[in-house]
């Protein structure tokens, strides 16, 4: 870990204009993911500023009937909110498959949407990756890929995006809030918010240098039946291989988005009108473009089967 | 105390301390967390500093240079000792890698330096600024791909590689049913609680060691080759031991690195390796490719039993034993086994809990169920009818208990086995239910050990014995012999494990450390008893050590009065006759296990899990409870999720942290219940015990993999038992 130094801010306003007039900071909430990095020295910020000291930590009714949560809300919380539980199950499902309890009590909503991917290769300083080091070379890419994904990939980076929450505020086209260092504010759709690898996978998110995210809008309640299924080798603590989140409506049509195939939570909306047709039809037509390695084919037979429990569970 | 013969009656087998449930006396202190474990003592002589340990970034080759200049002006840094600095060292006999010294990269993350700073922060910043210029070499990293230049090794682990009996080819040939099938087992590692850790002072040329060992004199021994000093210079300590499973079995790098670095520096030195460096850089149960083939006839009698096994390893290096078991556990006059070595350049192959038996049961008791299947048996009966008293390679050679065929028929009885139907027949909502078995073995090993033990006037008897307890209970289980020997209450003894200082003893390893340590033990409170008997004029043979008191006929003498202001001592050890040539030692157990599969997933989960155990006298059923279901634990994870992974290209395990390797967690072990047979052996030692904590580990996997060919009617010969494997067998859901 390199030396840094640490301030805190107390209000969105000071975050943002701290981190403006220092290129090389970042700001740390809950650290569950900051902190690992930084002592492998995959991150080496040189400023950390505290945010957990700013506020924001609401959940609160929006005027359209949706629900307005703030970065620092915790996980724990987030997924016990009744509100959520009631008219957003799914989003509480997947909060409460990831992690464990102690690290739902730290990590922060906005935190948990900027958590960086598990690749063993990006977590080994000795062994190439364009992630960590630009330009280097994708070590997974004919490497041990079990995990990794199977659509929107490059050939500069075949990484998935570790969260379960943000799966399922894909499904929920949930928006994103922030502030930038010049004050100004604006939403970000879910769907733009992530980035596919391309020739920059070290470019994870659309946000500008400085860019604070200051809540996650839900929008109005859309019904249906909420589900959320993460699959993996052992029955907790462990990352998705495959997961889907899933709002199924009585006629049952709906949406759904997909974990653990891609460098974002992964959605198609052609995918989400074959729904009705059964889980064969909408999973090939979600991963019609998959270009899936040796090791991590399983995945598209996986997707399809695991959407099937997905439906068989919502009906039931 | 030289054991020869069968035990006889002794003051063990009075059974009011030993063989009773009596928490771990060394429980508070490990709750309250004043039980200290390497990486937290504080107060050697001197300040001491941090050493942090860089590993090879290459698999194979050599340093050409090291550029420490940079990680030397670091903030807080006192000194960085590299590989080249210290020079070409002899390597200790135990290891096959050596840990430190030289030019020469045998396998990746081994130590190439250690930066030593005021801070652990400082140090391990520091380590990040080392610039290393190597000359790479092109190494063989896949067995699959090696298999076909595999050798006949000369060394088998003390064992024959081969063995023969009558005409396996033809036996096999003529055999009415039969089953030749391969089975693979990847590469584990130990993944250990606490990672390996030492602190290192030295007081002019003697060093004192603070570490965590299994072995204290091996590492002592070794250590003192690695460092070109004599034994008796160094002392080395490790009272508490947060589990090893045979990875703190021989010397490792983080003992080597904290005594040059506080040679280096002139004040101690204190490394732990980091967990990303534990799987590269110190040993793991190396991965195997297994052929098993088995001839009967149509009645169920085995004929012929043929089990080869392939595994890699470094040059110089031993294969997995993993055809051990089958030289043993079945009946059968036509016999083959074999074992072939091929090089492998990643880290050191070596003992991983029952090492052998653990991988070649995983195999070895899927080809009995696929067998069992073939001959339209149970696999219970199967196996029973296949049972042998006697050693089948040696049939004049007897076992001195083998209640394999008990453990079976009370497994069975108490877990509902004739409720199991076939191949995936029973379903509750979306999980395939089914329900598997595999038989269990391991041999009981003998190595010598020795104790001291000195009672004093306050009628305190305090055991010391370099003995170490990783986690298994040996502080208690060696309180309660030598209370039972005293005729004293266990809140009287006093126990003092894992120091150099004391008598050297069999240590913690190959289920041997329980029997052993505490016939060590016995023999030293023998020879205490004889010395309180002859202080009193008593007749040794005629005493009786009962309720704190020598009595001889009408005689009685508190024994705090009978050894009086000075005190007396015992110290003696146990060496081992010919029994275990003479006759077969070996531990026996049934693993039964439900498992729920979901039909769609694929994804396995326990429901319920069954040990039946014969393993000779229990000396705690409390702490050997823990044992098994310990090894019933890992088993799961040997099962289901636990794999190195290899990349071929670079030449590492590549998920060398806990969130890549994945072992159970709590959500995956359900109900366990572990019984045991009454027994007590008198072939196996003066305790009449043996061991169980690698006995637990032996078979569990394989009944896992049977019972999700119950479930779901995919036959998996490869593990783990991941889902990818058996996906596209599953029944159609979409």
């Amino acid at each position: 870990m390199k030396a840094f130094t640490y301030e805190r801010a107390t209000s969105v306003e000071q975050a943002a204009s701290m981190a403006a007039s220092n290129p090389d900071a970042r700001f740390i909430a809950g650290g569950t993911n900051l902190l690992d990095l930084m002592k492998l020295q995959i991150e080496t910020p040189l400023y950390l500023i505290d945010i957990n000291h700013v506020g924001l930590d609401k959940i609160e009714p929006t005027d359209d009937g949706g629900l307005r949560i703030g970065a620092m809300v915790r996980n724990t919380a987030l997924a016990a909110d009744e509100r959520v539980r009631r008219d957003y199950s799914v989003l509480s499902r997947a909060l409460v498959a990831g992690a464990s309890g102690q690290l739902r009590n730290k990590a922060t909503t906005a935190g948990n949407l900027l958590q960086r991917t598990r690749c063993p290769y990006f977590y080994d300083t000795n062994q190439p990756c364009n992630k960590r080091q630009p330009g280097s070379g994708c070590s997974a890419i004919g490497g041990f890929s079990r995990q990794h994904a199977v659509v929107g990939t490059s050939e500069a980076c075949i990484a998935t995006h570790p969260s379960d929450m943000a799966i399922a505020m894909r499904a929920l086209d949930a928006k994103v809030e922030t502030v930038k260092g010049d004050g100004t504010r604006r939403t970000i759709p879910i769907a733009d918010f992530h980035r596919l690898p391309g020739d920059t996978p070290h470019i994870e998110t659309n946000l500008e240098r400085g860019e604070f995210i200051t809540a996650v809008n839900l929008p109005a309640p859309i019904g249906g039946k909420h589900v959320y299924r993460k699959v993996r080798d052992r029955a907790s603590y462990a990352f998705a291989l495959v997961s889907v989140a899933a709002v199924v409506q009585p006629d049952g049509t709906g949406r759904f988005a997909i974990g653990g195939v891609a460098h974002k939570p992964w959605r198609v909306d052609a995918a989400d009108a074959r729904l009705k047709a059964g889980a064969r039809e909408a999973a090939r037509a979600a991963l019609a473009d998959a270009r899936p390695t040796e090791q991590n084919r399983y995945k598209l037979d996986l997707v399809e089967r695991t959407l099937g429990a997905a439906l068989a569970e919502a009906k039931g | 105390m030289k054991f020869e013969k069968p035990a006889e009656m002794n003051p063990i087998d009075r059974m009011k301390v030993v063989g009773q449930p009596i928490r771990r006396i060394d429980g508070e202190l490990k709750v309250s967390g004043q039980a200290k474990y390497a990486y937290e003592w504080h107060d050697p002589a001197g300040r001491y500093a941090y050493g942090y340990p860089v590993g090879s970034a290459i698999a194979k080759g050599h340093i050409l240079a090291i550029d420490s200049e940079a990680a030397q002006r670091a903030p807080g840094v006192l000194k960085v000792v590299t590989t080249l600095d210290v020079g070409d060292r002899e390597k200790g006999k135990f290891n096959t890698a050596k840990l430190f010294g030289g030019s020469e990269i045998q396998h990746y993350h081994q130590a190439v330096a250690v930066v030593v700073a005021e801070t652990f922060e400082q140090a391990r910043d520091a380590a990040a600024l080392l610039k290393i210029e190597y000359a790479e070499e092109a190494g063989s990293f896949s067995l699959k791909e090696a298999k076909s230049s595999a050798v006949k090794p000369k060394d088998a682990g003390g064992s024959e590689p081969d063995t023969s009996v009558g005409d396996f080819t033809g036996a096999f040939r003529s055999a009415e049913v039969t089953l030749d099938e391969e089975y693979s087992t990847p590469d584990q590692s130990h993944s250990m609680m606490e990672p390996h850790a030492s602190l290192a002072a030295w007081d002019g040329d003697e060093l004192t060691l603070w570490t965590s060992s299994q072995m204290i004199d091996w590492w002592r021994g070794d250590l003192a080759t690695t460092l070109g000093i004599d034994k008796e210079k160094i002392t080395l300590m490790s009272p508490f031991i947060g589990g090893g499973f045979g990875g703190k079995l021989f010397l490792r790098a983080d003992a080597v690195l904290a005594a040059f670095a506080a040679k280096a520096i002139g004040r101690p030195v204190k490394v732990a390796l980091p967990r990303p460096l534990m799987a590269n850089n110190t040993t793991h149960r190396p991965a195997t490719i297994q052929r098993i083939r088995i001839g009967a006839s149509k009645d169920g009698k085995i004929s012929a039993i043929g089990h080869e096994s392939w595994s890699g390893d470094l040059a110089g290096g031993q294969p997995e034993a993993a055809v051990m078991q089958t030289r043993l556990l079945y009946a059968g006059k036509n016999r083959m086994t074999a074992m072939r070595l091929a090089t492998l350049n990643l880290a050191e192959g070596n003992a991983m809990r029952a090492p052998g038996e653990a991988p070649g049961l995983m195999a070895l008791e899927i080809a009995m169920d696929e067998m069992a299947e073939k001959l339209g048996m149970d696999p219970v009966a199967f196996r029973k009818l296949n049972d042998t008293q006697m050693d089948p390679e040696n049939p004049e050679r007897p076992f001195t208990q083998r209640n394999l065929n008990g453990c079976l028929d009370l497994g069975a009885e108490r877990f509902g086995w004739k409720n199991r139907g076939k191949p995936r027949s029973r379903t509750e909502g979306n999980m395939l239910i089914g329900m598997g078995v595999a038989a269990a073995f391991r041999n009981n090993l003998l190595l010598p050990s020795a104790a001291r033990v000195r009672l004093d006037q306050s009628g305190t008897l305090t055991v010391e014995t370099d003995m170490t307890d990783i986690g298994t209970g040996s502080y208690t289980i060696i309180a309660q012999t030598a209370a039972e020997m005293l005729g004293l209450p266990i809140n009287r003894v006093a126990v003092h494990l894992g120091d150099s200082r004391f008598p050297v003893s069999a240590g913690s390893g190959g289920q041997f450390g329980a029997n052993c340590s505490t016939s060590g033990v016995y023999a030293a409170c023998v020879k205490l008893r004889e010395a309180i008997a002859a202080k009193l004029g008593f007749n040794s043979a005629d005493a009786v050590f009962e309720d704190g008191q020598v009595r001889l006929g009408n005689r009685a003498v508190p024994l705090a009065d009978a050894v009086g202001t000075e005190g007396l001592t015992g110290e003696d050890g146990v060496e081992w006759g010919d029994l275990s040539e003479t006759h077969q030692q070996s531990t026996f157990g049934a693993h039964f296990v439900e498992v729920g599969v979901d039909r769609f997933t694929g994804e396995t989960r326990i429901r319920r899990m069954l040990a039946v155990c014969a393993a000779g006298r229990i000396l705690n059923p409390v702490t050997a409870r823990s044992q098994v279901i310990g090894a019933m634990t890992m088993g799961v994870g040997g099962a289901l999720t636990e794999e190195l992974a290899v990349d071929e290209r670079r030449g590492f395990f590549v998920n060398h942290d806990l969130a890549g390797y994945e072992v159970p967690v709590h959500a995956d072990i359900p109900h366990q219940e572990v019984i045991f047979m009454e027994e007590a052996d008198p072939y196996s030692s003066p305790m009449k015990a043996k061991g169980v904590g690698e006995l637990g580990l032996c078979g569990v996997s394989a009944a896992i993999a049977n019972a999700i060919y119950n479930a779901t009617g995919v036959r998996l010969r490869h593990y783990p038992l991941t889902l990818d494997k058996m996906l596209h067998q599953l029944p159609d859901v979409a």
